[in-house]
């Protein structure tokens, strides 16, 4: 037996390791939420009852939505090895991550983001539409603005869910504090680090989700539905 | 102002109009009542432009507006506010917030908007709460700032979908005042759909009863409540029948409408005089139609000059609707 990594060496393995973890989520995520809303709007416009209703596009956009999000992600992650080196310019390392990372999150926040805009009542988008206003302008200060606390949270869930996702990322040579639990610490039984790094993720999931949380209430002006 | 015309709409086949046809002078109000299933929703979403016809027209100011794409829909929809059933508010603006999307659809920039706004709080007499969110609301307010936001981009017509359906009798006043101030201050012409006949009573000049996706009864309310075989009379006047009365000690038995201050007040005693019957009113009452006074009543006349007597009352400007005893009935 060897003896335990000093504290400090714990250390800085974890800081290592959050920032490359932070670093993928948070592009990832970015991207996911940039290219997300506007597949959960488009898929909430061409719905039945929607402002744009369409079912030719709104099958086709449906199935290939939860075709991507039925992709498990390891598969992802080597599957699209040729796009990514395309687009970074490599394939292994916390860049390359990003690419598969987000590809993976666009349909699950595009699900999401429609199920959300689903919810706004239809008095209150049809009362929009009475106003003369654009479907541009409904879309933006009433499906998007009404929902903006449930879309919050829906970040939110997403950057956990990414979190999850990039534990894989050390395929790929991703680094992050997934990597860090499994090779450092699972294979090569090194207690300290493992159990550091779960506790660790535990602490950071939490209070992202609190910060998410947080967010999400402030931007909401129905708080005061008790008077 | 606005004129409807022939409007059909089927859904799945079922008939919900069936050649609909209004007209609503500018500066009045048209309650639209109706048993539910009548048609009445329909009717208000096809006016909102928020549901196609099969086939009619809606005129606002002439132009057909059923057929319209686009912006030339967006503009025509600025034309008529609307005043939707239930909540309809954005509940993550404020009420000032709400008031000024109307005028940032139609790309009025900011201190007009701001003003504008302020105007019209005021009509609404909320302008206390302008930072306010509907959700600090009670269910009146929130239907006023509605109301408020229909009007704020100057429509010539206004709709007002069941405005009061899930309100209580007070708040119901209220927002029934507002209606009517619009009415009054801004010109506005009036479109509301309803099944409360109270409304009717406290703010339409023009009634228009609609039944199967047909109207069946459509014109002033005065001149509707004269006339004994019309649906509106007998839901809005009172009733004359409560109280059986022998009609024995009666040498006349008949109805009477009387609308007006002068009618109301005037009538009955000046005929009592110059005839010199003895007149009774056995049953029946007084309301108030907007802000005139109507009065239905069951008369029993005793003396020689008595069916004189109910004739000069009819040419008097009183509606004499029936003569329950005696030769000269005026139609039953």
């Amino acid at each position: 037996m060897r003896s335990a990594t000093p504290w400090s060496d714990v250390l800085s393995y974890l800081v290592e390791a959050t920032g490359e973890t932070l670093y993928m989520v948070g592009v990832s995520t970015l991207i996911a939420t940039a290219f997300g809303i506007p597949v959960g709007v488009w898929l909430q416009l061409t719905a039945r009852g929607g402002l744009r209703p369409n079912p030719v596009v709104h099958r086709i956009l449906s199935f290939v939505t939860d075709l991507g999000r039925s992709m498990p992600f390891i598969v992802l992650l080597v599957a699209l090895t040729s796009v990514t080196r395309l687009i970074v310019g490599g394939s292994i390392g916390s860049t390359a991550v990003i690419v598969p990372l987000a590809v993976g999150a666009i349909p699950f926040v595009g699900r999401l983001v429609q199920n959300i805009l689903s919810e706004v009542h239809v008095t209150v988008v049809e009362a929009a539409i009475t106003t003369g206003a654009s479907t541009l302008r409904i879309v933006r200060s009433v499906l998007i603005r009404e929902s903006l606390p449930a879309l919050i949270n829906a970040i939110g869930v997403t950057v956990i869910a990414l979190i999850g996702y990039s534990a894989m990322a050390g395929v790929i040579g991703g680094g992050g504090l997934g990597d860090l639990a499994i090779r450092e610490g699972y294979q090569r039984f090194n207690d300290r680090i493992l159990w550091s790094t779960v506790a660790w993720l535990a602490v950071l999931t939490t209070v992202i989700q609190l910060g998410f949380t947080r967010a999400a209430r402030a931007s909401d002006r129905r708080r005061h539905a008790s008077v | 102002m606005i004129t409807v015309e022939n409007l059909t709409k089927s859904f799945q086949g079922v008939n919900a109009l069936n050649g609909v046809t209004l007209d609503v002078e500018a500066g009045t109000v048209l309650g639209v009542v109706g048993p539910s299933g009548a048609g009445k929703s329909t009717l208000a979403r096809c006016v909102a432009l928020l549901e196609r016809p099969d086939s009619g027209a809606i005129r606002v100011d002439g132009t057909d507006i059923t057929s319209l794409d686009g912006s030339a829909l967006r503009a025509a929809r600025r034309q008529i506010g609307v005043v939707p059933q239930g909540d309809s508010l954005l509940r993550q603006r404020t009420a000032a917030g709400n008031i000024a999307l109307p005028l940032e659809s139609a790309g009025v920039p900011g201190p007009q908007r701001r003003t504008r706004v302020g105007e019209l709080l005021d009509l609404v007499g909320l302008t206390d709460k302008a930072t306010a969110y509907p959700d600090q609301l009670s269910g009146g307010q929130r239907q006023r700032i509605a109301v408020a936001r229909a009007l704020a981009a100057n429509p010539s017509v206004l709709l007002a979908d069941e405005p009061t359906s899930a309100l209580d009798p007070e708040t119901t006043g209220s927002v029934l005042t507002v209606l009517d101030r619009a009415r009054a201050e801004l010109g506005v012409t009036v479109l509301v759909v309803t099944h409360d006949m109270g409304v009717v009573r406290k703010i339409c000049d023009d009634v228009a009863v609609l039944e199967q996706g047909r109207v069946v009864e459509h014109g002033k309310v005065l001149d509707l409540v004269g006339d004994a075989a019309s649906r509106t009379s007998s839901a809005l006047l009172p009733a004359v029948d409560l109280n059986p009365i022998n009609e024995s000690s009666y040498d006349r038995v008949a109805d009477v409408v009387l609308v007006g201050f002068a009618a109301v007040g005037a009538l009955l005693p000046e005929a009592s005089h110059r005839f010199g019957v003895e007149l009774n009113i056995v049953g029946g009452g007084l309301t108030r139609l907007g802000e005139t006074p109507v009065a239905r009543f069951r008369l029993g006349l005793n003396g020689e000059r008595s069916d004189s007597a109910l004739e000069w009352i009819g040419e008097a400007g009183g509606a004499v609707q029936r003569s329950l005893k005696g030769p000269q009935g005026v139609a039953a």
